[in-house]
Formats: structure tokens, C-alpha cells, sequence
């Protein structure tokens, strides 16, 4: 055998030797809880879909919601309402920080339960203060604590919002009744959006959410509370898929001293306009820019 | 004349196959010290392969990485390698701007240098995502690129842009040299001038990435592109004198002294640069106060009893400082031990305080003020060493296949390898 037939000869059981260690450092791969088809792969992003392909989307999400779970689920697309911006109002006056909102939420929008995801966190502030840094997430006693005020924080739905802009992909984007909302099926999860915003509204899915099969919220729209794949980043949707429908959002509904005030801001007869025009309101972080449709207020 | 119609002959048939299989054949054969350190690396690289695969199947939750510290070990070292592939540009600029022949002989180190360096960078943005199925969102035209809205997008561009331009570079300088040509000076000339100017850029939108953005005062400094570019061009030329060196004793290279002496005159600059800037952050920040100036806090001084980075960066101001001293001794010229130390020391300092200590802060205190801990996971660190390991494979191989064409261009009467 000649040097270089030797060489030639060793080299190529060197690649297959190579190819084969490849090949079983990638085995996990195919152990892989969620399913990848061809389809999904090649789909393309919400806002480029056209109406047959949003329906064939909608039935695909069902079918494998009741396949993987075991629920039947009903998924709308829920588009805005022309003519109407929503917004919210919040009076830290009677918030107790019971975080009854939280729960909501967590419930509605089918959050992974271990984490005990939600996208509203509640922040306990300290009196005489409103800067942040005095506060805390983490409270763990019978509230209202004596010399504490509490202010649940979620998405401001900013006019002017620091994610959509940071967004590499166009996976995030404001719809025109003021709701920014998130394509979970073409986010890459870079979590570049999360870092950019400044209220810390956004959530990211490190692992695919969990849930019971009967815990499952079967009112779903896209765009808003489907179950959610791993290693895509979601934030709240004001319940898109109950306000365009004339219902109220959960967070709303299940808070017990009625500090939330929601509506449509180019009604001048809505509760959000009355509130607006008569009590004393502000933004959260107003000097960032982001122009929130979002307010916190005191009684007078 | 006559030179202009070899240049503009096309090749003989096959010629780039037949050159592609040369380069293959030569990477992959070598004395026994090469084929060790590739067995190694490749080893390394496949331990990463492999924790990569378990995360891809489970989530990022195998990272410490939390909805408070949402970006660590991927992106530090994603910024620090930004750095490397925009410094290899120091060779650049004087063998073709100031006309250094013996820095023009070698140059190609520095672009093979860069190459890898943005390969590692991809890698990194990869390994990050929560979705790399999707990773042809980001492909213009074919995805839905958020250009020029997002700076992320700006960044993709630029870093692809950089690797084909070096990639065509060092392809076109190795395919003339196996077709005993020179390099066509009419496309080489004018891509050389652009990769100068895009090595500035790459690292120029990989700060605005970070200091652009509201919600992260600890980043909101005007000073972050600068700053990048005085600590690129300090880890830089560091790194490829320390190729330089490992060449000049472990192989027959026609490195000459030089070179690395030019690179160590622009390494005394930066390292007094990149400590001023270093100095002009800390005085605005912690003299202006306020909630502005936690994150920098936490980082030198620790917040809410979390110190964890307190001993690095604190580590890490020591190295660039002896580092810096090493290299304004006289002794740096003259002694090979004493300035690849120095080299060294710099380019581990500039690791931490360009890698953790800038990423983590910008994530401690959040914006609602948590302090969530963050250290790196044990998986972190191995698909992060595997991401190294396949950089140094690509770099190595590269080197292997460049170094013949040096001597070759060096002429009659120098060692070969």
C-alpha cells in the first residue's frame, strides 16, 4: 500500500469516526417532548399569512392541542376592532397587592404552572417613595402591610414601544387598537425584546410550558392565550382575545376592591376617559419615552 | 502587461476543487503536536455539540438564565469575540494603510484571526436563541428581517457581511498563491479597505445594541462604542502576538520580529485608552449616583448582598492594569516570555470585564430593581468551551493550510515547514 493510500485510508476512517461521534452528540435531538414538522418549520410569520392560511393555522393548533393534551380547545383569530384604542387605569389607592390579578392571569392565558407564570407582577412600595428601588416582588406576608402600597405592573402597551423596534425578526408589533402583540410562531427567542423593555413586561418560555390537561383555558385566540411553544417570548395582550370581544380582561374581572379601569380611549363616554379626565393620573416611567396607554392613579 | 493577462486568465478547469482538496488534505495531516491539539479540540468541541443538543431539546432552562438576567455566558462571550474579530484589523491597517511589508506578510493571520472569531460570534448568537429552527427569520428577503428598525438586524448584517468579506479575502489571497499568482490587485485592494472600515462597524452596532436602550441605564453610555473599540484593539493584537509568538517557536513560519513589535507600539496605546475610558465611566457614574448607577454598583461593589461579580471585575482592572505596565516596560521588546504574559494577562482581563462584567450588570438590579443571581450553568460552560474549541479548529486548520503560502511569498532562501 502506498503513503498515500495509507494516509487517504486513515483520514476517511478519521471523518467516519468523526461523522458517528457527530451524529451521537446529537441524539437528544430526536428526544425532543415537542413535534417538528415540515410545516412548521416553513411557516410563515401572522402577518404574512392569508386568510385560508390563518384558518389552516387555527386548525392545526387545535388538532395538536387535543392530541398532545387532550383538550379541545377553541382558537379564534381575533383581529383589532376599527375605530377603537384600549386602555387601562389602575388606583393604587385601593389596591391591597392581594395579587388576585396575578392569578387571573396566570389562569387565563395558560402560564406554565411550575414557574407560576403571570404577566403582571405586583411590586410592593414603600411610602413616601415611588422609586423602585424601594421596592419588592418577592413580598410574602398578610397584606396590606402597615407603611406599604402596592402597584401591579404589567404591559403598557406603549405607543411608542422599546420591543417591537428591538425586535430582529418583526415577530412583535403594535395593532391598531393599541395592543402590541407577539407571533409565537415566528419569534426566534433572542429575548432581545425583553431586554429592551423597561417595564419588564415580557416573559420568555426557557422550557415549554406545562400545564394540567384540565386547567387548560380552551378560549383561545391567536396572537394572545394559545399554549405557547418553548423558547419564544410572549407579554400580555390586555386578553385580546376577551376585549375584542366586548368582555372585560381577567385581571379586571378578578380584582376585589375594583382598582382596574379599562376601555376604549376614543370613547369620551367610557369609564378609562372618565377616569382620565377626572383624577390626577401618571405613567410609569413617563421619561423613557414610551408614551404608555397604561395609568396609575391616586384617590383624591 | 504581461502581469495583467496572467491576472485576468481565468484558471485551469478544476482549479479551485483541486485547491479546495489540497486545503483538506493539508489541514488535515501535520506533525504529531498538530493532530494531537486537533483531536483535542475536536473532542471539546463534540462534549459542546452534545450539551447544545440537550438544551435545544429542553429549553434554556438548563441555563441559569432567568426572565431578571436575561442574556450571560452566550452573549459575554458573543461581545468579547466581537472585539477579536474587529482588533485582527490591527494587522490590517499597517500592511496595506501604512505600507509595513514585513506586517503585509503576515497579515492573513489576522484575517484567518477574524474569520474565526465572527464564526464563534454566529455560534454564539445560535447557542442563545430559544428557537434556532427559525434562525431563517433573520435571512433577508427569505425571513422577515426588522431592518433598519432593529439594531439586532444591523448587527446580523454587519457580522455576515464581515465573515464573507474576510472568507473572500483570505480565499482569493490562498487560491493566487496555489496558482503562483499574485493577488488581483483590482478586487483585493479595495476589499482590503472595506474590511477595514467594516471591522470599525461590527463592533460600532454590536455596542448600540446595548447602549441604545432605555430600559438599561448601566449601557447608556455614549462611551460603550468607543470603549469597545479601544478594548477590541487592546485584545486584538494581543491575541494575534500571541499567535505570532506560538508560531515563531512551535513551527518554521516566516514570522519574522516585526511585526509583532508593530503590534506591540499599538498595544502600549490602547491599554492606557482602554483604562481612561475605563476611568471616565467610573467617575460619571458613581459621581453622578442616583438609581442610575446600580447596575455599576453591583458590578464593583456588590447590591442587596449579592457580590458575585464584586472579586472578578476588581480582577480583571488588576490584570489590564499590570498587563498595561508589562507592556510599557522596555523589557516587552526584548523578552518573548515577558510580553506573551503580558499579552495574556490583558486578554483574560479584557474576557471578564467586556464579558460577564458588562452583560450581567446591564440585567442587575432589573428594571423593577430585582436582584435575581446569575452564574453561569455547568452546561454553559461546556457548550461555551465547545464553541471555543470549534473557533481554535477553524483558526488552527487555517493557519495550517496559510503558513506554506507565507514562505512561498517570502522567496527563495526561507525555511519551509
Amino acid at each position: 500500500m502506498s503513503d498515500l493510500t495509507r494516509r487517504l485510508l486513515l483520514k476517511a476512517i478519521g471523518g467516519a469516526l468523526g461523522l458517528a461521534a457527530v451524529a451521537k452528540a446529537l441524539a437528544p435531538l430526536r428526544a425532543d417532548g415537542e413535534e417538528t414538522t415540515v410545516e412548521g418549520f416553513l411557516r410563515k410569520s401572522y402577518r404574512d399569512l392569508s386568510p385560508e392560511e390563518i384558518q389552516s393555522l387555527i386548525v392545526h393548533l387545535e388538532e395538536m392541542t387535543r392530541r398532545v393534551h387532550g383538550v379541545d380547545v377553541t382558537i379564534r383569530d381575533a383581529p383589532p376592532i376599527p375605530g377603537v384604542e384600549f386602555g387601562f387605569a389602575l388606583n393604587l389607592s385601593v389596591c391591597t397587592g392581594c395579587r388576585a390579578c396575578v392569578a387571573a392571569c396566570h389562569r387565563e392565558n395558560n402560564h406554565d404552572r411550575p414557574s407560576a407564570e403571570s404577566y403582571i407582577r405586583v411590586l410592593e412600595m414603600t411610602q413616601g417613595s415611588l422609586d423602585l428601588a424601594h421596592s419588592t416582588t418577592t413580598y410574602d406576608h398578610p397584606v396590606p402591610a402597615p407603611g406599604k402600597f402596592y402597584m401591579p405592573v404589567q404591559c403598557m402597551q406603549c405607543r411608542n414601544p422599546p420591543c417591537v423596534r428591538a425586535c430582529p425578526v418583526g415577530a412583535t408589533w403594535q395593532q391598531a387598537d393599541g395592543i402590541t402583540v407577539t407571533d409565537y410562531n415566528w419569534c426566534i427567542g433572542c429575548r432581545y425584546c425583553e431586554v429592551a423593555c423597561p417595564y419588564h413586561a415580557r416573559r420568555f418560555n426557557w422550557t415549554t410550558p406545562e400545564i394540567p390537561a384540565a386547567e387548560i383555558n380552551p378560549d383561545q385566540a391567536l396572537l394572545a392565550n394559545t399554549l405557547r411553544p418553548r423558547g419564544v417570548d410572549e407579554k400580555c395582550h390586555f386578553c385580546l382575545h376577551r376585549v375584542r370581544d366586548g368582555r372585560l380582561p381577567a385581571c379586571l374581572e378578578a380584582c376585589p376592591t375594583g382598582a382596574r379601569v379599562f376601555g376604549d380611549l376614543r370613547d369620551p363616554n367610557s369609564e378609562i376617559c372618565r377616569v382620565l379626565a377626572e383624577r390626577r393620573t401618571f405613567a410609569l416611567r413617563e421619561e423613557a419615552g414610551t408614551a404608555p396607554r397604561f395609568f396609575y392613579f391616586f384617590e383624591d | 502587461m504581461e502581469e495583467i493577462a496572467t491576472r485576468t486568465m481565468s484558471p485551469p478547469r478544476f482549479a479551485r476543487l483541486r485547491f479546495l482538496w489540497h486545503a483538506l488534505m493539508t489541514a488535515t495531516e501535520g506533525p504529531l503536536p498538530y493532530l494531537l491539539w486537533m483531536l483535542v479540540l475536536t473532542l471539546v468541541a463534540l462534549v459542546g455539540l452534545h450539551a447544545w443538543a440537550r438544551q435545544a431539546s429542553q429549553g434554556l432552562i438548563l441555563t441559569h438564565m432567568t426572565n431578571q438576567v436575561l442574556w450571560g455566558l452566550y452573549i459575554a462571550n458573543f461581545t468579547f469575540l466581537v472585539g477579536i474579530a474587529a482588533g485582527a484589523v490591527m494587522m490590517i491597517i499597517p500592511a496595506h494603510l501604512c505600507g509595513d511589508r514585513e506586517m503585509r506578510r503576515v497579515a492573513i493571520i489576522g484575517e484567518l484571526m477574524a474569520i474565526a472569531a465572527i464564526a464563534m460570534c454566529l455560534l454564539f448568537v445560535v447557542v442563545d436563541l430559544g428557537r434556532p429552527d427559525r434562525l431563517w427569520h433573520l435571512i433577508p428577503f427569505l425571513g422577515r428581517l426588522n431592518w433598519p428598525q432593529s439594531i439586532l438586524a444591523w448587527d446580523v448584517i454587519v457580522l455576515g457581511v464581515y465573515l464573507l468579506l474576510n472568507a473572500a479575502l483570505v480565499w482569493h489571497q490562498l487560491f493566487s498563491h496555489s496558482l503562483g499568482r499574485r493577488p488581483w490587485a483590482a478586487w483585493h485592494r479595495p476589499a482590503i479597505w472595506i474590511s477595514i472600515g467594516w471591522a470599525i462597524a461590527i463592533h460600532t452596532v454590536t455596542a448600540f445594541i446595548l447602549c441604545g436602550l432605555v430600559s438599561r441605564p448601566f449601557w447608556n453610555t455614549a462611551l460603550m462604542a468607543p470603549r469597545f473599540l479601544a478594548s477590541a484593539f487592546v485584545s486584538g493584537p494581543a491575541l494575534l502576538i500571541i499567535t505570532l509568538l506560538l508560531l515563531r517557536r512551535w513551527t518554521r513560519a516566516p514570522v519574522g520580529e516585526a511585526p509583532t513589535q508593530t503590534l506591540l507600539s499599538i498595544l502600549r496605546v490602547t491599554v492606557i485608552l482602554n483604562l481612561l475610558f475605563i476611568g471616565c465611566e467610573i467617575f460619571t457614574v458613581f459621581h453622578t449616583g442616583g438609581s442610575h448607577s446600580e447596575g455599576a454598583r453591583f458590578l464593583y461593589f456588590g447590591l442587596e448582598s449579592d457580590s458575585s461579580l464584586v472579586p472578578w471585575i476588581w480582577f480583571a482592572l488588576a490584570l489590564d492594569t499590570v498587563a498595561a505596565l508589562m507592556l510599557l516596560h522596555p523589557r516587552s521588546r526584548r523578552l518573548t516570555g515577558w510580553l506573551a504574559g503580558a499579552c495574556l494577562l490583558a486578554t483574560v482581563g479584557i474576557w471578564i470585564e467586556k464579558g460577564l462584567g458588562l452583560i450581567v450588570p446591564g440585567f442587575i438590579p432589573s428594571p423593577l430593581h430585582e436582584v435575581v443571581h446569575y452564574t453561569p450553568s455547568a452546561l454553559e460552560w461546556q457548550i461555551t468551551a465547545g464553541v471555543w474549541a470549534l473557533g481554535l479548529l477553524i483558526f488552527s486548520a487555517g493557519l495550517r493550510v496559510a503558513i506554506p503560502t507565507l514562505c512561498r511569498d517570502v522567496g527563495a532562501g526561507e525555511k519551509t515547514p
